[in-house]
């Protein structure tokens, strides 16, 4: 397929592989830090190709599994209420929350929609003026524009029945919080390609400078992966510590302007809790004061949601990149997809899932071997 | 699906019931009416004109297959078929995977009231199109309609039986070490094309699902003498789903290697777009047989003379007994397993 068998060349990714393994001469520890990286990794099998001196660690950087417990709970409870529509991305729909999760509201009767744009969602509350009609704003910078675009051109159209329920959530402050974790084991960084595209990487430069650490701004494919991973691999070698673009046919420095904008119009920066992490200073979205009449946890004036994770769950150790999912006790055994105990085990981007997803037969032999 | 000729004019006068109603289905002169002039119309053969409570058929020689299916497809109408011609096309490809030769079927209709009269006269001659293309008889069948918003407008159950005319034992537990994998043609495509007209996706292209009969290039191998060892309808789940149950039902591991599964171009790009694996999409006409490796170049070249499994292909062996598995190769030579899907698809986030 064009544009994409491009990405996926057998021998290119072999020649990629071996300019690793020639260059690698120390042991290092790398964190891709989107979940979509984490299941291109895992599903082509990028890992095995790269000298075993080389750690990739799973980063916090699945939407579905950091949104926390409490939003999945809002979700619920408003999904729940016979004159709402609730909208949002398909595999929110299957995130447990601490009783049940979005199918299970629907198969009670709620009206539970999937969309593939939260610009539907706008034209559903347009269609049914009668109902209210919710968008669960979830996902990073790269979601965040849509979700505004949403908002604005409800607000344009006068629209009383759309409202958002929001936890958007922002890459840098994460990996701040990482890097100032004193059990931070990550000596570099694949930056998330699309989350770039939208804010371009001048973000990046600080973290550079405080914490000594390379950021090499990654796309998707396998080829982007193991490219990413080869600039990464000579900076640490060779010392350097700089914001690098492998993504240059998606990311600019500056990136997509128009869409910050209005980013910047909709939202304002607030504090957020990620599920299996905590709360990060100034690591979310909310709405504006100015269109703070969209936020659906006023207008349904929620309950408070305050619940515990599972004691025995150990994804938060996971996100930070302390521990592998097989190192779990209970991975593949009690907590599986169809019963996730956590975050990184409920979407198929998450690092549980995704070794439960591909790997499981090996999880014995590495248990085993360390 | 294109309807024949002399079924173009649905032969309940529209002006007077455009709708079905609670009463075409009470057991009066509505009901008789219906049974009468719709499905007796369509479906005529000898066994069913004889009206009576159950069908009387006397059966060849050898063993008989037999199997159900409940067809609850929305839309009832989609690009490459319709709930019709899927109702027929899944029994008697459910019988071909026991090497059956597919005889009569029975049909089950529950219609919601309201249900627009041409829509069902355009499904029951989509029905008797394709049961003669299979060379099966509709001989018997049921007609029940249910209360306005208890139905999603029209469910159809077929049952099958087919007469199993060669001696082998065509099974999961017959799968060997060794067997060649082979699928009948490209995957995915069912799937797709149901999931791109319910949520309104506009690909470049339209595609159309692979609902078709499969009993032909199954009797072929059968006639040609192929040792079978297991035949499996991919549906549901898709190739995921199969080769994950038979490797449990068989107790082996299954390799596949990913460049040489046939997936078309629009298809990869939409699961793509979607974050879905074509090996765990539906499919409607597409089988998966295991045929030991000194049979398997011949059954290649006997399922590409047919038009239905014409782009068939070897797509990798079973390879020990072993705890059940099943892995496929990457395109970058990398091993992972490929798993059931783990409940309904949905599509990703970003």
């Amino acid at each position: 397929m064009k544009y994409l068998d491009e990405y996926r060349d057998g021998d290119l990714a072999q020649k990629l592989a071996a300019e690793i393994h020639r260059v690698t001469t120390k042991p290092w520890t790398i964190m891709e830090v989107c979940g979509g990286q984490t299941h291109a990794i895992v599903k082509f099998g990028i890992d095995e190709l790269l000298p075993k001196q080389i750690t990739l660690i799973h980063g916090p950087g699945c939407p579905v599994c950091v949104t926390p417990l409490e939003v999945i709970d809002q979700a619920l409870e408003i999904a729940a209420r016979p004159e709402v529509i609730f909208t949002s991305f398909g595999d929110m729909l299957r995130v447990p929350g601490s009783t049940t999760d979005l199918l299970a509201v629907k198969a009670k009767g709620g009206d539970v929609r999937i969309v593939y744009s939260p610009l539907d969602a706008v034209k559903i509350a347009e269609e049914n003026p009668a109902r209210e009609v919710v968008f669960f704003g979830v996902g990073f910078e790269t979601t965040a524009p849509a979700t505004a675009m949403a908002v604005f051109q409800a607000a344009q159209k006068g629209l009383k029945n759309f409202s958002l329920l929001i936890s958007h959530m922002l890459v840098p402050p994460a990996i701040e919080a990482l890097m100032s974790s004193p059990n931070c084991r990550v000596q570099a960084f694949l930056a998330a390609g699309h989350v770039c595209a939208v804010m371009g990487y001048e973000e990046y430069f600080p973290l550079v400078e405080k914490y000594r650490v390379p950021i090499v701004v990654t796309g998707f494919e396998p080829l982007d992966i193991l490219q990413g991973i080869l600039m990464t691999v000579l900076q640490l070698e060779q010392g350097r510590a700089e914001v690098e673009n492998q993504y240059v046919r998606a990311v600019t420095r500056a990136g997509n302007q128009p869409a910050q904008e209005l980013v910047k119009k909709v939202f304002t920066v607030v504090p957020r809790k990620w599920r299996g992490i905590g709360e990060i200073p100034q690591s979310g979205l909310g709405l504006s004061e100015a269109y703070a009449v969209f936020d659906a946890a006023r207008k349904f004036k929620l309950a408070d949601h305050r619940v515990e994770e599972p004691a025995e769950c150990i994804a938060g150790l996971i996100l930070q990149g302390l521990k592998k999912p097989h190192e779990c006790p209970a991975f593949g055994t009690r907590c599986t997809p169809e019963h996730p105990f956590g975050a990184t085990m409920v979407s198929s981007e998450g690092a549980c899932a995704a070794y439960y997803q591909y790997r499981r037969h090996d999880a014995a032999q590495l248990a085993e071997a360390k | 699906m294109k309807t024949p000729d002399f079924n173009a004019v649905c032969p309940i006068p529209i002006s007077q019931y455009p709708h079905v109603l609670m009463a075409h289905g009470g057991g009066g002169k509505l009901m008789h009416r219906l049974l009468e002039d719709v499905f007796g119309k369509a479906f005529s053969n000898q066994i069913l004109d004889t009206r009576h409570d159950s069908a009387q058929f006397t059966v060849p020689p050898g063993r008989l297959a037999m199997t159900t299916d409940s067809y609850v497809v929305r839309p009832i109408f989609f690009p490459g078929g319709d709930i019709g011609s899927m109702a027929i096309h899944g029994t008697v490809n459910d019988l071909a995977m026991s090497g059956a030769r597919p005889l009569y079927l029975s049909c089950g209709f529950i219609i919601e009231e309201g249900l627009p009269m041409e829509t069902l006269w355009r499904v029951v001659c989509s029905m008797s199109d394709a049961a003669k293309k299979c060379g099966v008889q509709i001989v018997t069948g049921d007609t029940k309609v249910v209360d306005k918003g208890k139905g999603d407008g029209l469910f159809i159950n077929t049952t099958g039986i087919g007469v199993i005319e060669h001696g082998q034992k065509i099974a999961p537990q017959n799968v060997q070490p060794g067997d060649a994998v082979l699928v009948s043609g490209d995957l995915g495509r069912h799937g797709m094309a149901i999931m791109a007209v319910r949520e309104g996706l506009q690909f470049e292209s339209t595609i159309e699902s692979d609902s078709a009969p499969v009993q032909e290039p199954v009797l072929a191998l059968l006639k040609n003498e192929v040792e079978i060892h297991c035949l499996r309808d991919l549906t549901r789940g898709g190739l995921a789903s199969a080769l994950n149950e038979i490797a449990e039902a068989a107790g082996v591991k299954i390799a596949i290697e990913q460049n040489v599964v046939p997936v078309r171009e629009d298809v990869h790009a939409a699961c793509e777009m979607l974050g879905l694996d074509p090996l765990q999409v539906a499919n409607e006409g597409r089988f998966v047989a295991f045929i030991p490796a000194k049979d398997s170049g011949r059954a290649l070249q006997i399922l590409r003379h047919h038009e239905v499994s014409a782009a068939a292909a070897l797509i990798g062996k079973v390879a020990e007994k072993a705890a059940p598995l099943v892995t496929i190769r990457s395109v970058l030579g990398v091993s992972r397993i490929l798993d059931m899907p783990s409940g309904e698809q949905l599509p990703r986030i970003c």
